[in-house]
């Protein structure tokens, strides 16, 4: 399985077909207190750099991008008794959405983990 | 990831941009405060803020974050940095009487040590500014060797206003007040609120004897050591609390020495927001504008009775008119279910017809719901009514609730 970052401070992690989105740790820092998460609904299609979800913080709502184009197979239902799994384990339990993998080459030009570490480092 | 839309993330500095002076025709460029390095060793995450560095809030690592803050304030006593908001000092000739003509309170009949919250009005009755006015005329204690009794000295008026509008603020004051009357913008002083249920305990402990001197909207002179302080009892989080204004080379010590007791932490911008939203507390360039007149913003408890009569300062005609026909639309609080906040801007709908628009929303902590205030028509306006926000592609069921949020716990006295 290979974990890829975007510089938007979201995370997907490949596995075959399908992937697995959710926000970086870096992100639920900045955003603080998460009171809610909007997801997309299965089925839907999400389009690579367009609003995929979206996070109220106590402050504020951001948008959340798709990292890949694909077809939403599964949103993560424990976000909506729980949308502070996001604060407490923002790149495990707190993930956001599964979806089907359109073009695989969308994936290049994401960075890996040392890649997002160094870009972080410079914010 | 990313903020929504500039109108959203206002909600986060919860103020608008102002332009503060600039030097050599630049562009303004965003200014330190006297506790900047303190916030920044504590973990706070600074933004710009009326044209200021101020931490919206605090790091974990320093037990901060908005909801950490906020609880800490209901339960304990959170200390804020306000040292952005205009203090101003009004003297010379007659001053009450000259602010009486531009404001809707009565400033004239308020005795020394008192404070009262009032309005700056243009001429149409909408409101410029929000505004504490304290009653600072000093009491000269007897002098045996001159062989003069104790008596009130020179009338002075101190005044905290909004920090993104104070240039507008100190522009309309000059431009109104006559030319006898003295305006000295107190930039060398730094302002901070100590708020929660223990911020007297924890005041007394430092301050010996200073919270039993004052009840709510109360303001006394303090010399603390070298410190000369005002210290006034009010504050934005409907809890009990204090304002400390401070010259500016003392503030970091002062701060120091609250911050020693077990009750007082650090809090940020974004708590203080959520605090007052819960308090019902209107925020200036949100929900109180130029186009807002103070009926319409129900804060009739701010035109003092008597002048609602006799006027007699800027913007009366239309203020009662305003009061005899009723307001077309009135600022309300509203109450949502589940747990998605709708924020400023979001409209208000009775059916298919928008009767209205959100001017502050978001999560109360205290309550665990979403809350917002609005302006709707007044048909709409009666506290049970049932109404819908519109947020992106949901209408969210809400209802309208009396306002505070949150009962406010002001010390009135024992």
């Amino acid at each position: 399985m290979a974990r890829y970052f975007t510089d938007e401070h979201e995370w997907i992690d490949v596995e075959g077909d399908t992937a697995t989105v959710g926000i970086t740790d870096y992100a639920q820092e900045q955003l603080g207190d998460i009171v809610f998460v909007e997801l997309p609904e299965v089925g839907a299609m999400v389009e690579k750099g367009k609003d995929a979800a979206v996070v109220e913080s106590v402050k504020a709502a951001s948008d959340v991008y798709a990292p890949i184009s694909g077809e939403v197979t599964e949103a993560n239902d424990a976000l909506e008794d729980d949308p502070a799994l996001v604060n407490t384990s923002p790149e495990e339990e707190g993930w956001f959405f599964k979806l089907t993998i359109g073009d695989k080459e969308e994936l290049e030009g994401l960075m890996d983990l040392k890649a997002y570490k160094a870009f972080v480092d410079e914010l | 990831m990313s903020a929504r839309s500039p109108c959203r993330e206002h909600n986060v500095l919860s103020d608008i941009q102002t332009e503060i002076p600039e030097d050599d025709g630049g562009e303004p460029e965003t200014q330190a405060l006297p506790l900047d390095a303190w916030h920044r060793s504590r973990g706070g995450k600074m933004v710009e803020f009326a044209g200021y560095y101020l931490p919206i809030q605090y790091s974990a690592d320093h037990g901060g974050g908005i909801v950490a803050e906020h609880e800490w304030t209901r339960t304990q006593a959170g200390l804020f940095d306000v040292s952005h908001m205009g203090q101003l000092m009004l003297t010379g000739e007659n001053p009450a009487e000259a602010l009486e003509a531009l404001v809707p309170g009565a400033i004239t009949s308020l005795k020394p040590g008192r404070v009262r919250y009032t309005l700056l009005l243009d001429d149409n009755g909408g409101v410029l500014d929000d505004l504490m006015v304290t009653n600072a005329t000093p009491w000269i204690e007897a002098d045996e060797e001159a062989g003069t009794e104790g008596h009130w000295g020179d009338p002075a008026y101190y005044l905290v206003v909004n920090g993104a509008m104070k240039w507008d603020d100190i522009a309309h004051l000059r431009e109104h007040l006559p030319d006898e009357v003295e305006l000295n913008h107190m930039d060398e002083h730094a302002l901070v609120a100590l708020q929660g249920p223990n911020a007297a305990t924890a005041l007394g402990r430092v301050m010996r004897g200073v919270p039993e001197s004052l009840t709510f909207m109360q303001s006394t002179l303090y010399q603390f050591g070298e410190w000369p302080l005002r210290i006034t009892r009010a504050g934005y989080t409907g809890e009990d609390g204090f304002e400390i204004s401070v010259p500016a080379e003392f503030a970091e010590s002062l701060a120091d020495r609250l911050m020693a007791e077990i009750e007082v932490r650090p809090a940020g911008l974004g708590a203080r927001d959520s605090l007052r939203l819960e308090a019902g507390l209107p925020l200036y360039g949100h929900d109180l504008t130029p186009e807002i007149d103070p009926v319409s913003a129900d804060l009739t408890f701010a035109l003092s009775k008597k002048r609602r009569e006799t006027g007699g300062y800027l913007g009366h005609a239309t203020i009662a008119a305003t009061l005899a026909d009723g307001p077309a639309t009135q600022r309300v609080g509203l109450t949502l279910e589940g747990r998605l906040p709708a924020r400023e801007g979001a409209p208000v709908f009775a059916g298919e017809t928008q009767v209205g628009t959100v001017t502050s929303g978001g999560f109360s902590p205290t309550l665990g719901h979403p809350i917002a205030m609005a302006y709707v028509a007044a048909a709409h306006a009666a506290p049970g009514t049932e109404l819908e926000l519109q947020v992106r592609n949901k209408r969210l069921p809400a209802r309208v609730a009396p306002m505070p949020f949150v009962p406010h716990r002001y010390f009135r006295g024992s």
